[in-house]
């Protein structure tokens, strides 16, 4: 692209908020069970960070492995590709994400999520249950219609915060590689909703900052015990 | 103090300066005015319909039809040119669903883009922008941005030599290469340039207008309202009385008329996903264009 300096993230937004938002509309309708299996999975996932085992820290990891291996390809492949191109480019990078979560699950099985009463672990812990529990909330909140709701393992945002807030508890294995990608898809998605000049377009990026400030925050804790 | 007949005066005064055509469709009522293609001649109304973020409503049917009535009323008041490209999503595939509902207008002047970095592989995209489109042919096809604009333009000047194609063309937007835009317009047998011009944004008015008309390449004008900004931004003033005038009954009107009264423009392209607005912005190409001491007039009145 030349003289790409004289773009500004506008230039690239190709629809408009009502098209947007009526996509996740008709998507939840088309997935609603979907929607009350990954929210169960969500309530799995917690309870099996209360309660630690090694076949848990296995599950979990591949409970991510699989909602992402959807949103990969029913939101990004048949769904949000249909009115921006790059959806088709981000399907196989958040496919990735889903073999690196399974692969780190099956093989590696290195991985523990360990969550302590520490503070930066109940942040995390609160950052998870947000975005299982809270996220669905955010487009009420902001004036839109419920059907237009982001749902743990539906929508992108949540999927990818949850997984920022787990794998910031997590230790051992490939926990940092694997904070890369949903770490620029919320920072990535946050833009575009600044560029739409959504009210909630910080929710994402800062909830992801934060999950990466408790990463650091814990790896600096451990590195000194 | 600008009256009806020396606006009308300036506007024809103003066009035949340019060496242009006189306004063909003056005389009708209720038709938009055009002006004609230097190349051929052929009229072209002086307003199109763009398709950029307004026809990307991806399979929802409900606003696949909004697209469809925003065609049907633009096809209705007298318009032509509709333009579009393989980057605005699923902009092509509303255009092919509206086109197919109302039983493929005659009226219709199919305006493409081919967009690839691969020249090699424009015709493929071509062909799949045709068939979503489901036109025979495209009247006009340009080099979107310039993107590998050396070897698509040999392969749209050979399509046109063999009778697939009417014109082509090239596009920049928001006064990007216009040193690229210029080589290529005085170096290249091309009938169409696309560029942005609005009341604020002039640049292309020092040499790009006056090099279409010296070299008889017809102008196609993108983000006429800036994306809908600059009618953000001046609704909070009142629309001056003095441009009643020319007919002008809205800051749509005012900023499209503005635009279509240079002489060396040919369409100006705003997109609308609504009925009304459609219908207001070809009703800007009616009734008399600003002189240009009243275009001057309208320019001071936008900056200040």
């Amino acid at each position: 692209m030349s003289e790409w300096w004289t773009y500004a993230p506008s230039d690239f937004l190709m629809f408009s908020p009502r098209v947007y938002y009526r996509l996740f509309e008709s998507y939840n309708l088309s997935f609603w069970p979907v929607a009350v299996v990954s929210l169960a999975l969500g309530v799995a996932i917690f309870l099996l960070l209360l309660r630690p085992t090694r076949a848990g820290h296995r599950i979990i990891l591949a409970i991510l492995g699989v909602l992402w291996i959807f949103v990969a390809w029913a939101f990004f492949w048949e769904r949000y590709a249909s009115i921006n191109w790059g959806a088709a480019y981000v399907a196989p990078v958040f496919g990735l994400q889903a073999i690196a979560l399974m692969w780190t699950s099956a093989v590696r099985g290195k991985t523990k999520f360990v969550a302590t009463r520490a503070l930066p672990d109940v942040v995390a812990l609160a950052l998870f249950l947000f975005s299982v529990i809270g996220y669905p909330f955010v487009a009420a909140v902001m004036g839109r219609p419920w059907l237009s709701a982001e749902i743990f393992g539906l929508a992108p945002d949540p999927t990818a915060l949850a997984t920022l807030a787990l794998l910031a508890l997590a230790h051992g294995g490939m926990r940092w590689p694997l904070l890369i990608i949903p770490l620029l898809w919320c920072l990535l998605s946050g833009l575009t909703l600044w560029t739409m000049e959504a009210g909630d377009f910080f929710v994402a990026p800062v909830g992801a900052l934060s999950a990466m400030a408790i990463a650091v925050i814990r790896a600096r804790r451990q590195s000194r015990t | 103090m600008q009256t009806r007949r020396n606006i009308l005066q300036g506007a024809l005064a103003a066009t035949a300066a340019a060496g242009l055509a006189p306004l063909a469709g003056w005389a009708q009522i209720g038709a938009p005015l055009t002006r004609p293609i230097p190349s051929t001649g052929e009229p072209l109304p002086l307003v199109g319909l763009g398709t950029w973020i307004t026809f990307n409503v991806g399979n929802d049917t409900e606003l696949q039809n909004e697209s469809a009535a925003v065609m049907a009323a633009f096809f209705q008041a007298g318009g032509r040119l509709i333009d579009s490209s393989p980057m605005y999503g699923s902009s092509q595939p509303t255009i092919g669903y509206g086109l197919k509902k109302l039983d493929y207008p005659k009226a219709l002047f199919s305006a493409e883009k081919v967009w690839i970095s691969n020249p090699a592989s424009g015709p493929e995209q071509i062909e799949r922008s045709r068939a979503l489109w489901g036109v025979p042919r495209f009247d006009l096809l340009q080099v979107h941005n310039l993107l590998s604009w050396e070897r698509h333009l040999p392969a749209l000047l050979a399509m046109k030599a063999a009778g697939k194609l009417r014109y082509v063309g090239i596009t920049t937007s928001e006064g990007r290469r216009h040193g690229d835009i210029e080589r290529i317009m005085a170096s290249q047998p091309i009938d169409f340039v696309q560029v942005t011009y609005n009341i604020l944004d002039r640049e292309v008015e020092r040499r790009i207008l006056p090099l279409a008309t010296e070299r008889k390449i017809a102008v196609i004008i993108n983000r006429p309202f800036r994306e809908g900004e600059l009618i953000r931004r001046f609704q909070r003033r009142p629309l001056p009385t003095w441009v009643a005038e020319t007919g002008a009954s809205s800051w749509a009107q005012f900023i499209l008329k503005f635009i279509i009264s240079h002489p060396a423009v040919s369409c100006a392209i705003p997109a609308t996903t609504r009925v009304d607005h459609v219908r207001e912005n070809i009703a800007a190409a009616s009734g008399l264009l600003p002189d240009g001491a009243l275009r001057a007039r309208m320019a001071d009145y936008a900056r200040a």
